[in-house]
């Protein structure tokens, strides 16, 4: 079968427990796309000989029980794999292999998949376009140059690219949602405290959820539902009922209420953003839902109490790589000379910035005045959610102030760059879930994303609800396959 | 003693002065696993067999409160009869170290596990209350170990994420004695709840000590001084010493006092400055994002409550009431949990017709002298509770008398042997027959007809001489008292 690659996660799941497929066909499939997608640079580590074994060993007493039967997957390179060297994006940890594996990815690989490589990623996932990875770019597989967004970007450029039927990534301002805006892809940011952050490089621990990004909705309730479950290892998790994502997803969603908060429709978005918007209000009328106009009067502060908390915890959280444990260590005269220049050489310049900013932010006499404040808006963006969840039962937004920009474009203006978060960070303020569906494309023929937030630990219906639109939605991606020659 | 004439002034020529002291003690909670993971936290381990990923911070590792030390936290807290917070919030201390692998310590600054409390220190004087300010719990760093290698340090992380309890006085201690027996009664009261074993030598109790001076009878605080990390009661009490007398001499010739971190330095016996108030750290606590607040139920502390063993202050007041102690008798045997027991021990096995004053004496007096002499703990006692109780009784009712009652301890000190036998086997038994001592004494006075002629004309020192005949004549064995008795009888 030529076109395996372009089977969703769910065909090939259906194919393999049908026997039509082996996991062998598949992961020599999506092998062979990955090598010829090298200019993608999707990859930071490539495991394909150990996922072929894998799969051979799948194949000689497959399990058709699983959800997952030898399916081959990359991941995020934030993901900790036993044996498998994990870099976060950063020099630091370019020499790392950690003896442990993630909560997230060892559910995954408890379901049968198996892994094919650890995936580009901005540097300690922080970016909003995978420029500041420390193993460059990542191409958009929509056109060349541009950006597939950040910082789950390798894992976007992936599964738009079908380097990798789903993937996961992880998103703590924006991190899934925006880079699937920006390649036509599905991602999902769970609940705060739904999946386990327990061998997760930390970015921010407050704000930081691991989540699905596929190539539709269907397949991402499917990964989210093996990746969601209590774990004791990590204190921030949740104990509560957990659905059959996918085995109750529905496209029934009559008589939902859908709240449109006028916040969102910010000072110089782009007319075909404001556009998509009002397609999708109408999609969502199509569906038998009602919308409501509704009110999140704290929306505009999200971003700067975001660039407060996140950076406050990023500075503490990185400490320690520090050159005496593992990973990247300088030369130094001295204990405090090895520290810096174990950090100056080890660490790019956008997290230095943004260590910098947090230290600055906890420092004493500034405390009170930025982390402490900035936790006191938080509560309030918050409580804006609560307030309209007592009308609406989700809320709908554009994913994004803008479709993908050029490479290079933004990588002199910091805030700039921010501002792509605009839509998505509230949502993690308020630990809330949001899924963005491609729903468009713009003048360029570039994707366009619509998100769903729901309430806390109500992922099943933003699923559905993001499953009713796709399907009147009807969205082609436009893949090239430019970069293969 | 009036309280006046044991106050501890530093004079100069015409002025005196006070010295305000306060207590940071570092208390190693007992526990089997570390705060925030499972690995083991034995003393004298080899370097870095007791490191989990978490005590490493490894990436993506996760802290997870251990449950155990957060009773032991609350325990001591009831114990030091404070006010435990139902809700406490663990921080971040960032600063960075060799041994600090997480590049921060967690610990609690604005919201500790327990509130204020009080100890009482029983003083020559009389009793003192020293406030505690509060408790917190918080994690250990590794070691540094510099002097293995000329070039490198080399870090243990076997210390790294065990559990410490800060205990934070109020400056209310005044003199290096009020310290010493404050550490004292906090030690006592961890042992009694089993919350910490109080080794001083093991680092598992240490202390930063604050001090300041002001002239006698000044309401104001003088500007503190830190002395960190110091790891005995006697270079504390050296330390504070040194210390005050410094800042007094300061404060003679007119200079200020900084208010800085200070070292002791124990071989020349002086604190040195370590760092001063500027180029203190900025350690931006915040609160652990890793963890959530921590909450406890009134039932949950309820339930420690209920099951907290006797204190020494209790012990005190029962050894007085029940056992008709003296005040200072059972601040002695209260003091340490294992001679508390011990006692008791003693008093279950006397039984009804049990003489306490005497067994008091014993343990303190024969007993302590021997634990001294071997330099080892109650707990290791060659003597057990049960033969002693024994050895009390013989003396109590007759059947020894307490010069023999010496001869039998040592004999028992080898292998713990049951008195009684070693009477028996001995034939130690006193001779308490009037009749029996009664020939032996006519006997005696028969063969010394001269002196008793002397005695009756007045040499009464003489009569010394007959006791002691008496006495050699039964091996040492009739009873001295009875020997008198008959004695003053038969040369009247």
């Amino acid at each position: 079968m030529s076109d395996i690659t372009k089977q969703s996660l769910t065909e090939l799941v259906e194919n393999i427990k049908n026997k039509k497929l082996s996991s062998t066909d598949v992961t020599k499939a999506f092998i062979e796309r990955s090598e010829k997608s090298k200019e993608l640079n999707a990859y930071i580590t490539e495991d394909f000989t150990s996922a072929l074994d894998k799969a051979k060993r799948f194949d000689q007493k497959p399990n058709l029980d699983l959800k997952m039967p030898g399916i081959p997957m990359a991941v995020k390179d934030l993901f900790c794999t036993k044996d498998v060297k994990t870099t976060a994006g950063s020099k630091i940890l370019n020499n790392f292999v950690p003896t442990y594996e993630s909560t997230v990815t060892e559910n995954i690989w408890k379901e049968g998949a198996i892994l094919l490589g650890k995936l580009n990623c901005d540097e300690f996932a922080m970016g909003s376009s995978n420029e500041t990875s420390f193993f460059g770019n990542v191409q958009n597989p929509i056109d060349k140059d541009l950006v597939p967004g950040g910082s789950s970007g390798g894992s976007a450029s992936a599964v738009a690219g079908q380097l990798t039927p789903i993937t996961i990534g992880t998103d703590t301002g924006g991190s899934i949602r925006q880079p699937a805006s920006f390649t036509g892809t599905v991602g999902l940011k769970p609940t705060y405290g739904s999946c386990s952050r327990y061998g997760i490089v930390a970015f921010a621990s407050s704000l930081d959820q691991a989540g699905p990004m596929a190539q539709n909705v269907k397949d991402c309730a499917l990964l989210y539902e093996i990746i969601s479950t209590y774990d004791s290892k990590d204190s921030t998790s949740i104990d509560f009922k957990r659905n059959q994502y996918s085995k109750e997803l529905t496209n029934n969603i009559k008589g939902k209420k859908i709240g449109i908060p006028k916040e969102y429709r910010v000072d110089g978005m782009p007319k075909e953003i404001e556009d998509l918007w009002q397609k999708g209000i109408q999609y969502i009328k199509d569906c038998g839902a009602e919308t409501i106009d509704i009110s999140l009067p704290h929306t505009s502060y999200a971003l700067p109490t975001y660039y407060i908390v996140a950076p406050a915890e990023a500075s503490s959280n990185l400490a320690r790589y520090d050159g005496v444990k593992y990973g990247f260590r300088a030369k130094g005269e001295n204990l405090i000379d090895m520290y810096e220049k174990t950090r100056s050489e080890g660490f790019g310049t956008e997290v230095q910035r943004r260590i910098m900013i947090g230290t600055y932010v906890l420092s004493s006499g500034y405390y009170d005045a930025y982390y402490l404040k900035a936790q006191k808006v938080r509560k309030l963006i918050k409580n804006d959610f609560d307030e309209a969840y007592k009308k609406v039962d989700a809320i709908l937004t554009p994913s994004t102030p803008s479709s993908a920009f050029k490479i290079g474009e933004k990588t002199d203006d910091p805030v700039s760059m921010y501002l792509n978060d605009i839509f998505t960070v509230p949502v993690n303020l308020a630990g809330l879930p949001g899924i963005s569906i491609p729903a468009g494309h713009d003048s360029k023929g570039y994707p366009l994303g619509l998100q769903v937030i729901g309430k806390a630990f109500d992922e099943q219906n933003i699923l559905n609800i993001a499953f009713a639109m796709e399907e009147k939605i009807n969205f082609k991606n436009k893949i090239t396959d430019w970069w293969i020659k | 003693m009036s309280k006046k004439n044991s106050e501890y002034l530093i004079n100069r020529k015409d002025n005196q002065y006070e010295v305000i002291i306060g207590l940071e003690v570092h208390a190693q909670v007992l526990s089997e696993s570390k705060l925030f993971s499972t690995s083991a936290t034995k003393f004298g381990a080899e370097p870095n067999t007791q490191v989990s990923l978490v005590d490493a911070a490894f990436p993506g590792m996760l802290p997870v409160i251990n449950e155990f030390c957060v009773k032991q936290a609350i325990k001591t807290g009831i114990g030091l009869n404070a006010k435990i917070n139902k809700r406490s919030v663990f921080d971040r201390k960032n600063y960075f170290y060799a041994d600090l692998p997480q590049g921060y310590q967690i610990s609690q600054f604005k919201n500790p596990i327990v509130g204020e409390g009080k100890v009482i220190l029983d003083m020559p004087d009389g009793q003192k209350e020293v406030g505690i300010e509060r408790l917190h719990l918080e994690q250990d760093a590794g070691k540094s170990i510099h002097d293995l290698d000329p070039q490198n340090t080399f870090v243990d992380l076997n210390r790294s994420g065990v559990a410490l309890m800060e205990i934070v006085s109020k400056p209310d201690l005044r003199s290096p004695d009020e310290v010493s027996t404050y550490i004292k009664k906090l030690r006592s009261i961890m042992r009694y709840l089993g919350t910490c074993d109080g080794n001083m030598q093991e680092g598992s109790l240490r202390a930063d000590v604050n001090v300041s001076v002001r002239a006698k009878g000044s309401k104001e605080f003088g500007t503190r001084c830190e002395i960190k990390n110091v790891n005995s009661i006697k270079f504390m009490q050296m330390a504070i010493e040194y210390e005050a007398n410094r800042q007094v001499d300061l404060i003679e010739e007119g200079k200020s006092i900084d208010q800085e971190t200070r070292l002791f330095d124990t071989k020349k016996n002086e604190t040195r400055s370590m760092r001063s108030k500027e180029d203190a750290h900025d350690y931006r606590y915040f609160p652990d994002p890793d963890l959530l607040p921590l909450e406890v139920s009134d039932e949950f502390i309820k339930d420690l409550k209920n099951n907290i063993p006797e204190l020494p202050d209790d012990k005190k007041k029962r050894f007085i009431d029940e056992f008709k102690l003296s005040p200072y008798e059972a601040t002695i045997l209260v003091s340490d949990i294992d001679t508390a027991k011990y006692f008791e021990e003693v008093v279950a096995k006397m039984g009804k017709n049990k003489d306490m004053k005497l067994a008091v004496n014993w343990i303190t007096g024969e007993l302590f002298a021997v634990l001294n002499n071997k330099n080892i703990e109650i707990s290791q006692s060659p003597v057990s509770a049960k033969n002693l109780a024994i050895l009390v009784n013989l003396i109590k009712n007759g059947t020894i008398s307490g010069k023999i009652a010496k001869t039998v301890f040592e004999l028992m000190l080898d292998g713990d042997k049951d008195p009684q036998k070693i009477v028996e086997e001995k034939g130690l038994k006193q001779q308490s027959d009037p009749k029996a001592i009664e020939a032996l004494i006519d006997k005696i006075i028969n063969d010394n007809r001269e002196k008793a002629i002397e005695y009756k004309s007045g040499k009464g020192k003489l009569f010394g001489f007959f006791v002691g005949q008496a006495m050699k004549a039964s091996g040492g064995k009739a009873n001295p008292q009875l020997i008198n008795e008959i004695l003053k009888k038969k040369l009247q």
